[in-house]
């Protein structure tokens, strides 16, 4: 065939701009320009995915395949279908915001930040788009360096502390996966997903597995109780590290769930759904109340981030539920694209909170509620914007935060009452800590004459809030271009988590 | 006739040359200090040419089979000679500094080579102890060679004294098989044993002759002479010895274990297994308590070794072709953090602290970028060459039915994974320490050779597929 190589584009592209970028030491505002050109430019060419894709068909799209290590049978195995396209999308959408977000903020050593958010975006593509499980953990493994190296070299006080933990925590819950991926090479010889979600596994095998994943993506999510990494990255890491990491870093965990366990595990993820269920529950109420006691609002955004995120691992986990209890199939369906949904939104809002959270940050240099109050007066558009994100995260209707948690809150329903129940606690929590620490910020007496001062949005942050704003709302009210693309491949996946695949 | 020189041709250009430039330097040493060195690589560099040149896929055997020239004997001697290469290069420039560069260092480095490379072809017991006695001294003299320095000359004597009493142990094990098998020779003791079965007596052979090879390998529970060796060595003669001596290690063990008793592979696994997990532990765990770079690299070098020998535990072909792949990476690795230690340090301050390299990643990024690579890699973070070594042990560890041991190694390599980065933290986080002089007076052939050993990591992580078929292709012939 000779197709465009789209998806290698997409990975090589960046990581090649971002090595260019890194010899641009001494001259910073040209490191800048090239790196949103760039990035831009990967951005209009993975909308090429969009354009192009089939949605009728449940088939890997865009495939590359070719030999690369062969004495282990290892390929350069590219492909996407309507699960992995839009986070890939997603992927290049947030780096254009991060990296142009990153503009003023960062004074020191700019060339290498702006190379590292470039690197990172290829590889989250690669991690997104790869088809050959050791392809996948390299490039999943490859994304901690950079991280690493941005929390540590731009991060706050306390860095160091939360860059070894977010390292060595997510190094710890993909060695396991590692060894997964080795004894399903062992059995069927291949390292290909595909493969590996055709062959057939004995339960106890399975169930090993299952755990493998389980661990890994767990800590990737982050769920309950290995999320306590998130917090301590969130506050530290600079501005567009958070973005990058609420946004898509967390996603990897849910894609993961979608494209390894459910499909390769499916007994025993039949058998333990509870477990991922009750982790889910904890997350949405425990960490909700957690995130109502913050002083710190990256803090709070990160602990919220986690409640989100135990929707879509609760979506996810429905199906066998609702399946026992209706045999229906729609719910099932609601429920995973309830998921994918959630996955998306939330990259917007948390990306749109603290790009917020960054643009407070820049003119006080605190993130502590209480040095806060008033800002409306002196930054009235920002306070605007402010508003929309925080109701998006509150979950009201019109803006995308409400898609993704409705229609998994519609599935629970199906499943159990009271799964049902406690998770429509999120629509009470979730309001209240955004509502008030947007009462506590934005609004009140200006207690401190610093807020006074504050210079309302320049020009820069204005476009960048503007155009999450637009995403977030049009994603609210019409979310069906994301559902159609994705539709074909849940239901594939929704026929492979259901098929027994006992010997 | 033809035949011998046609085997024999690498060796015997190796000694001759290095009897040449030992007489030679006592007479141009003065007019021409730089002369040994040229003609030390230029001989290096003919003996690999030759060695490719005459690559042998078939194993061919001489004096009634006591030397043997296979892919897997080939294969070594490359990747011994090309260690030794960057050695030298690297080596030189501390030397200098420092005003002891001598040419003996240069003809005993190659006697040294001399011997690994016969241990690497070596096919019956005598032989094989040979080519390890010829290594062994030389290494003792050579640390020796600083001997104004009481940590230099402490640290021979006890490499010396340990070294002589576990060559003690592999001859006495080796005598056991001996006595009961009735033959010196591989081949005839592996037929003999699979005849007959491994009696009491070449069990308790066995057992010596694995402490013997524990030892040398730098294997827990007999580990504790490598970090006051790699300590107390000057680091140019360190990173000599953290690498080629590994692979020749290797070799000694493939020889003895493999074609020699690969029968009593029963008994060998137990007691393999329970020094690889030692040494995973004792390696990773003890590494974080360091401050010391040096003795860091030390005991990570004895985690890599668990690895490797989780490598050969396996019992199966592939297994010992990933040990394979795994020792020579890991020289490589181990070549270039010594590599950079030398780079940095100079005449009076060694740069041997994890604390000298702080703010590294400012003043001198080139630098720093090479070390993150190699710290990178010997954590197995991909896609790094490390990361390879690791997986293709795995696979041979998992395809053994030793899954349980896999997941204790990767959750050893995730603590292991600490002290590496709390090297790239001191390196890139932290700001420099006051008075820290920048790190540009390193010679041109040194930043050479680092930046080709940085590459050379990264390129093989990209890229692993041609080497690893190698390999496995020279272990199944």
């Amino acid at each position: 065939m000779t197709q465009f190589p789209l998806l290698s584009a997409l990975i090589w592209l960046p990581i090649l701009s971002g090595v260019l970028v890194l010899m641009l030491k001494h001259q910073p505002t040209l490191a800048k320009q090239f790196s949103l050109w760039s990035s831009i430019g990967v951005f209009i060419l993975s909308l090429g995915l969009y354009t192009g894709f089939d949605a009728t068909t449940a088939q890997m799209q865009f495939v590359e395949q070719a030999s690369w290590i062969a004495v282990f049978n290892i390929q350069y195995f590219l492909g996407v279908d309507g699960i992995s396209m839009p986070l890939i999308i997603l992927t290049t959408f947030t780096t254009v915001l991060a990296v142009w977000s990153a503009f003023d903020c960062i004074k020191d050593r700019i060339e290498q930040y702006m190379a590292a958010f470039l690197m990172m975006n290829g590889i989250m593509v690669a991690v997104f788009s790869a088809l050959d499980a050791i392809l996948f953990y390299v490039f999943w493994e490859a994304l901690l360096i950079p991280m690493f190296l941005v929390i540590g070299q731009w991060g706050g006080v306390r860095r160091v502390y939360a860059t070894i933990k977010f390292f060595l925590y997510t190094f710890l819950g993909s060695v396991f996966m590692l060894i997964a991926f080795l004894y399903m090479y062992h059995q069927v010889g291949s390292f290909s997903i595909l493969d590996f979600q055709a062959m057939p596994l004995s339960y106890v095998a399975q169930l090993w597995i299952f755990l493998a994943f389980l661990v890994a993506f767990a800590v990737k999510i982050p769920m309950f109780p290995v999320h306590t990494w998130l917090p301590d990255a969130h506050v530290e890491a600079p501005t567009a590290g958070s973005v990058v990491l609420a946004a898509i870093m967390l996603k990897m965990g849910g894609y993961g769930f979608l494209r390894f366990s459910l499909p390769m595990t499916p007994d025993a993820a039949n058998a333990l759904d509870w477990l991922v269920i009750a982790l889910s529950l904890i997350a949405i109420v425990y960490i909700s109340m957690i995130a109502l006691v913050q002083r710190d609002m990256k803090k709070l955004v990160a602990y919220s981030s986690i409640a989100h995120m135990g929707f879509v691992t609760l979506g996810m986990f429905l199906l066998y539920s609702i399946l026992r209890n209706t045999g229906e199939i729609q719910g099932a369906i609601m429920g995973l694209e309830g998921a994918m949904i959630q996955m998306v939104s939330h990259g917007l809002i948390s990306a749109a909170m603290f790009l917020a959270i960054g643009v407070m940050y820049d003119r006080m240099h605190t993130r502590e509620i209480s040095a806060y109050g008033g800002v409306v007066n002196s930054m009235p558009v920002f306070a605007v914007f402010v508003l929309i994100f925080a109701m998006a995260n509150a979950g009201l209707p019109g803006t995308s935060g409400f898609v993704g948690e409705f229609m998994v809150i519609l599935a629970a329903f199906k499943a159990n009452f009271w799964i049902a129940l406690a998770a429509a606690t999120t629509l009470i929590f979730g309001a209240a800590y955004t509502l008030w620490m947007v009462k506590r910020v934005i609004f009140g007496d200006v207690t401190n004459h610093h807020v006074a001062e504050m210079n309302d949005l320049t020009r820069r942050e204005f476009m960048i809030m503007l155009i999450l704003a637009i995403a977030v709302i049009v994603l609210g009210f019409y979310p069906a271009p994301i559902m159609d693309v994705m539709h074909s491949s849940i239901e594939h996946l929704i026929e492979q988590a259901m098929t027994s695949k006992l010997p | 006739m033809d035949m011998m020189l046609q085997i024999l041709a690498p060796e015997i250009a190796l000694l001759i040359a290095s009897m040449a430039l030992l007489i030679g330097d006592a007479f141009w040493a003065k007019r021409y200090p730089a002369l040994t060195f040229q003609l030390t690589l230029a001989t290096l560099v003919v003996v690999m040419v030759i060695i490719i040149a005459t690559f042998s896929w078939e194993s061919l055997q001489l004096f009634n089979g006591a030397f043997i020239r296979d892919g897997v004997a080939d294969v070594l001697k490359v990747a011994m000679i090309a260690m030794t290469l960057l050695a030298f290069i690297f080596a030189r420039d501390y030397l200098l500094k420092r005003d002891i560069e001598r040419g003996e260092y240069y003809v005993m480095g190659m006697i040294s080579l001399l011997g690994m490379m016969v241990l690497a072809s070596a096919y019956d017991m005598i032989s094989l102890f040979m080519g390890l006695e010829i290594m062994s001294l030389s290494l003792y003299a050579m640390i020796a060679m600083q001997k104004d320095s009481v940590f230099a000359i402490e640290s021979a004597m006890k490499y010396f004294v340990l070294g002589a009493m576990a060559t003690g142990l592999l001859l006495y094990g080796m005598s056991l098989v001996y006595g009961n098998v009735g033959s010196l020779q591989f081949a005839t003791i592996y037929q003999t044993l699979s005849a007959t079965g491994v009696s009491l007596v070449v069990g308790l052979g066995l057992v010596f002759i694995l402490v013997g090879l524990a030892f040398k390998f730098g294997a827990a529970p007999f580990h504790n002479w490598v970090p006051d060796v790699y300590h107390g060595s000057p680091t140019g003669i360190t990173l000599f010895l953290a690498a080629a001596p590994k692979i020749a290690a290797f070799a000694l063990m493939f020889r003895l274990l493999i074609e020699g008793l690969e029968v009593a592979v029963m008994q060998w696994q137990s007691i393999l297994i329970i020094l690889a997990v030692l040494s995973l532990v004792v390696g990773n765990v003890v590494a974080i308590a360091q401050t010391n770079l040096k003795r860091m690299l030390a005991y990570s070098t004895i985690a890599h070794m668990g690895f490797i020998l989780l490598g050969f535990m396996t019992g199966n072909i592939e297994g010992y072709a990933a040990a394979m792949f795994y020792v020579v990476t890991y020289a490589l690795m181990s070549i270039g953090g010594f590599g950079v230690i030398v780079a940095l340090s100079r005449r009076g301050f060694e740069a041997d602290n994890i604390r000298d390299l702080s703010g590294l990643g400012r003043r001198n990024p080139l630098l720093a970028l090479i070390m993150l690579v190699l710290l990178l890699s010997m954590a197995g973070i991909p896609p790094f060459v490390g990361f390879y070594a690791k997986l293709v042990v795995l696979t041979q560890v998992v395809e053994a039915g030793f899954t349980s041991l896999a997941v204790f190694a990767v959750l050893m390599s995730v603590i292991g994974a600490y002290y590496y980065l709390r090297v790239i933290k001191v390196m890139y986080f932290d700001e420099p320490l006051e008075n820290m002089v920048d790190a540009h007076f390193a010679t041109a052939s040194l930043r050479v050779g680092l930046v080709f050993v940085g590459t050379l990591v990264l390129l093989l992580g990209i890229m692993p597929g041609d080497l690893l078929s190698l390999f496995s292709m020279v272990m199944t012939y």
